[in-house]
């Protein structure tokens, strides 16, 4: 601890001032008060020091001290993170819990890891082997789905002095010495970052194999990437929240965080009850083993808010570097935006757009230059990416708002959702005609490698037929759906069956909640099939009326949640069903009509 | 100068503005403690330090500053927060907007001291609430389901009949099944008279006023006040949920009232503002208010909260109703146009929302059938109304006959479903059985939402339809 003691001369909401602080570092951690409120350091006038607090200042009087910590707001990284979860400056709840009881205290203290738990530690490298940042010197079984791999911490190289044999350690015992040029630093199997900082890495690579999420909207129409970044924005009611769960649940990458940021307490509580007993489908294991929350609820103090992406995102970084596949997701950005402003308001800093400050983009920026698929520090040689996924929360549902417009500009993927489809219980109710992905053309060749070579053409005619029905919609409004020429009212009707059958996706019925590609693939492929073979008979003379009356179109709607992942043959003979109804009308045309 | 129990008494008043008070060479006092204010005419106020400096303290004052001068104003210290008493007493009574008895009586005895702004609820130890209470509003049980621990707000306009709703909710809300502790507190903020009467009558009027607290800050009382109003109401709930087992519905009226004080000390401080000048943390004061709702693991009671707003200009963009929704676990959106067409409770339910419906409902809480019939209703009444602009544009005549069956339904929904009396309860089956009675008057292969074991069960086909 740092000899730097201040005393506190202003307190108002979460801001403090501390004269006598000379020698302090920006964004060093202070304890504030007799009570030793966490706080950080943002602004620094001479001796005095502005200082941020992560806590309730109820009480704070002027004359109290400030004691200076001496390093700067940092995480702790090992086994023991993931089932676990956090406030935003990574305290577990848990353990909060069993100290103070249901309601937070201020002033209270926890290990961010266990460090009384034993873990089975299995060392992959031999005492004499040089090493540098990043190698992985052993690995822990850290829950039934993620072997924790612990890394040579990234300022540290030399030559493996000592290594523990395999046994049962805690992460405070050294299991490691590294010599480098004459001093010996002891490796434990957690190591310490600064959140503001983003981890190293060797080098950016291309994302190119998709997220897939199990929702079919996303992943067939506005596909995400492992590595990418993607938007979330819809006013309150969209259904934000459930379709950031359905993610967190079913998207393929191995470790996930949420982030839930100024959100609401239930919410963190659902995902809390739900997540243990959910199953992974790929592994079938709970998703817990897979998870971490990052809790800080709307009424938690504000400040924590703004700190806990950055405790979120840095986690994310430290699976990366082991070689996984991360997701991170963080509802709502928001709220961390607001946190920003509210500090920025205190210290009457010049508002730019709503009261916002001027940094903000760049705040934003920086957040989103997180993610990406990288090579990893180190031996052996791996990949891993870190995928955000952010949720904003537009006042009165403006997309026009300054953090919905600036965070639009450095994601490559926006799901906008959408008002009217929520209300009429549209859901996940993402606009298929203003949102986009970036990411279509990267990751084609993964689908046609692994699930089929036709569906970039399924995908775009499918997009086509519901960006026509959106222009005829007008027409129709204005003149009533039979004027229009029969081949249009058959694009309706796709649309229509697009919309139910395909677009639609109930988060809480057993069989729809999660649908694989290959199911995805096939729904689309019957649909868009049934279209083409309908508008062929339309232009050999079956009149419309015909094809709508066929019983097997209700079917046609319902099939996604009649058939499960695991009989998706049978969608096929559904499909040869549908072609044979559609052509029994022509038999009609022909004997009738000539 | 030191009184004689020890707690610091100032005459440094440096100046007073709006709400505020500014005491020069203050020493000692803390962020957010409790003073109070003496006038010259010796009559104390409440006050709280929202900026503490080494040689200054800002006070905001409760009641307000009228009255007040800079030479004969004394400010003591009380060393301590803002906690009010709590007492089981308490129910049956009627208190003013910082906690004082009005109805006559003497004070209740506290049982204890409970700090007023609560303590945030660790989300480790909530627990999730999944226990249905039926309103006995079909537009309610059926489609927008409570569930003990949710907060509900009512998004009204003036003069739509948020307040009958509230009552009606107040006297018919139960648990299937079950009788259990309850207890209802009102926390009127800056509401008229009559409104306060109305509830207190309305509660009286079913016996279910002994179980009642009520917190009046009328329209006329400081303005200030209403910041501390709704507190007090809940940490009152707060009491008789966690320390007596009792499963309070907190009615909170009128929160526009409330956010308009909060913009109005806003503005006294010289923040920058927000949207439409409220200050830029309304939504985290808000949810200080909100998210003091729901049920603690390991507890039996719990709190439903059912915050009423009257959007200003029927404008549910406005900061005060957007910010509500994003805290709230849903909303119940009341429409102008259906009041218009006499339809009470006038409820525009594809506007309307209850988040934590999905798991207080179904099989074992109240019928398989419920999600997907709610589900149809809405999707089936979505249609209806697209399909009723377009009749207004190109005739009812030139309608498809499937669209004009829908317009039926959209009538027969507005008049049958919706449309109920303020003494009319009806339980979750009759509002299913309802709901299927119009459901049916749409071909079968129309409700695509509904699972067909449900059809094949309660769909009315034709020939069984009874008339």
């Amino acid at each position: 601890m740092s000899k730097i003691k201040g005393v506190i001369t202003w307190a108002s909401g979460p801001v403090v001032k501390a004269k006598g602080m000379l020698g302090v570092k920006m964004h060093e951690l202070v304890e504030v008060g007799d009570e030793r409120l966490i706080g950080e350091v943002i602004r620094i006038e001479g001796d005095m020091a502005i200082i941020q607090v992560y806590e309730y200042t109820t009480g704070i009087r002027p004359g109290e001290r400030v004691y200076a910590t001496g390093r700067p707001l940092s995480v702790m990284l090992g086994p023991g993170l993931i089932g676990n979860i956090y406030d935003g400056i990574q305290r577990p709840l848990e353990v909060i819990a069993r100290k103070v009881g249901p309601f937070f205290r201020r002033g209270v203290r926890a290990d961010p890891l266990p460090f009384h738990k034993k873990w089975h530690f299995k060392p992959l490298v031999k005492a004499g082997v040089k090493v540098e940042a990043g190698d992985i010197i052993c690995e822990v079984q850290e829950t039934g789905l993620i072997t924790h791999r612990i890394m040579i911490p990234p300022n540290v190289r030399g030559t493996l002095k000592e290594m523990v044999p395999e046994g049962e350690y805690t992460v405070l015992d050294t299991i490691a010495v590294v010599e480098h040029e004459g001093t010996e630093i002891e490796v434990k199997m957690y190591q310490e970052w600064p959140v503001r900082i983003p981890r190293p890495f060797i080098k950016r690579l291309e994302p190119t194999e998709p997220l897939i999420t199990g929702t079919r909207v996303i992943d067939t129409f506005f596909p995400m990437a492992k590595g990418g970044t993607a938007a979330v924005p819809g006013g309150f009611g969209t259904g934000k929240t459930v379709l950031l769960h359905q993610i967190a649940s079913w998207s393929d990458a191995r470790v996930v965080i949420y982030i839930g940021c100024g959100e609401r307490g239930n919410e963190m509580t659902e995902v809390l009850i739900k997540f243990p007993e959910l199953k992974d489908p790929y592994s079938g294991r709970p998703l817990m083993e897979r998870t971490i929350l990052i809790a800080n609820t709307s009424n938690m103090p504000v400040i924590a808010r703004e700190a806990s992406i950055y405790t979120g995102v840095t986690l994310a970084e430290y699976y990366r570097d082991m070689g996984y596949d991360v997701l991170v997701v963080a509802d709502s950005t928001s709220r961390w935006a607001e946190a920003i402003r509210e500090i920025a308001g205190r210290l009457e800093e010049m508002p730019a757009e709503e009261g916002y400050p001027s940094y903000l983009p760049s705040r934003l920026a920086e957040f989103y230059e997180r993610a990406g698929r990288v090579l990893a520090l180190g031996n052996p040689e791996r990949t891993g990416s870190l995928t955000i996924i952010g949720a904003v929360s537009p006042p009165g549902g403006d997309f026009t708002e300054p953090v919905t417009t600036h965070t639009l500009r450095f994601v490559r993927v926006f799901w906008g959702l959408d008002t009217e489809l929520a209300y009429s219980r549209h859901y996940p109710a993402i606009n298929w005609i203003t949102s986009y992905s970036a990411y279509v053309d990267t990751i084609e060749e993964w689908w046609d490698r692994n699930v089929n070579r036709a569906w970039r053409a399924y995908r775009d005619e499918a997009m086509r037929i519901l960006a026509r029905e959106n222009e005829l919609k007008e027409h129709v409004r204005l003149l009533g759906p039979e004027a229009l020429p029969e081949k249009e009212k058959l694009v309706m009707l796709t649309a229509r069956i697009l919309r139910e059958g395909f677009l639609q996706q109930d988060a809480f019925d057993e069989i729809d909640t999660y649908c694989s590609v290959e199911k995805q693939f096939k729904l689309l492929k019957t649909i868009i099939d049934f279209h083409r073979e309908a508008e062929r008979l339309i232009e050999r003379g079956v009149p419309f009326h015909r094809i709508r009356e066929l019983k097997i179109i209700e079917r046609l709607m319902r099939i996604k949640e009649e058939i499960p992942n695991d009989q998706t043959y049978k969608i096929e003979g559904f499909r040869e069903e549908v072609i044979n109804q559609l052509r029994a009308t022509f038999e009609g045309v022909r004997t009738v009509g000539v | 100068m030191e009184s004689k129990l020890g707690l610091m008494e100032y005459a440094t008043v440096r100046e007073i503005r709006g709400p505020l008070v500014i005491i020069e060479n203050t020493r000692n006092i803390g962020y957010e403690e409790l003073v109070e204010v003496i006038g010259p005419e010796g009559e104390s106020r409440l006050g709280r330090v929202i900026e503490a400096a080494e040689e200054y303290a800002v006070v905001q004052v409760f009641e307000g500053t009228t009255g007040l001068s800079i030479s004969d104003t004394r400010v003591r210290a009380v060393g301590r927060t803002l906690e009010v008493p709590v007492s089981i007493e308490m129910l049956g009574r009627v208190f003013d907007g910082v906690g004082n008895p009005i109805d006559g009586l003497p004070a209740p005895i506290p049982e204890d001291f409970w700090d007023v702004n609560g303590a945030p609820i660790n989300p480790y130890m909530r627990d999730y609430p999944t226990d249905f209470i039926q309103t006995g509003l079909s537009v309610i049980d059926g489609m927008n389901t409570l569930v003990r621990g949710q907060k509900l707000p009512i998004f009204s306009g003036s003069g739509l009949p948020h307040n009958l709703m509230a009552a009606q909710i107040a006297r018919q809300a139960r648990i299937l099944g079950k009788e259990e502790e309850f207890a209802v507190i009102l926390a009127a903020i800056g509401v008229k008279h009559d409104e306060a009467v109305f509830f207190k009558q309305s509660l009286e009027a079913t016996g279910a006023f002994k179980r009642s607290a009520l917190f009046l800050n009328l329209a006329e009382d400081p303005v200030i006040e209403r910041i501390v109003t709704p507190r007090i109401a809940l940490t009152l709930a707060e009491y008789l949920a966690f320390e007596h087992d009792m499963h309070v519905l907190v009615i909170l009226t009128d929160m526009t009232n409330y956010c308009e004080a909060l913009r109005e000390l806003s503005a006294a401080r010289e923040e920058v503002p927000s949207r439409k000048g409220y200050p830029g943390y309304m939504y985290t004061d808000l949810a200080s208010i909100y998210e003091r709702a729901g049920r603690i693991r390991g507890k039996r009671g719990s709190i439903t909260q059912m915050p009423i707003l009257t959007m200003p200009g029927d404008d549910m963009t406005h900061p005060i109703p957007d910010l509500t929704g994003y805290i709230t676990e849903g909303q119940i959106v009341l429409s102008r146009e259906l009041y218009r067409k006499g339809i009470y409770p006038p409820v525009d339910v594809l506007k309307s929302l209850s988040r934590l419906m999905k798991d207080g409902i179904g099989k074992g809480r109240t019928r398989g059938d419920h999600a997907d019939v709610a589900r149809q209703l809405y999707a089936a009444y979505a249609r209806a109304r697209e399909v009723r602009s377009l009749a207004t544009i190109i005739g009812e005549a030139s309608l498809s006959p499937i669209d004009r069956k829908y317009l039926e339904f959209g009538d027969l929904f507005e008049e049958k479903f919706l449309r109920q009396g303020e003494y009319e309860e009806r339980d979750i089956f009759e509002t299913l059985d309802l709901a299927w009675g119009i459901l049916s008057t749409l071909p079968e292969e129309e409700l695509t939402r509904i699972h067909r074991e449900y059809i094949e069960k309660y769909y009315q086909r034709k020939e069984e339809k009874v008339e």
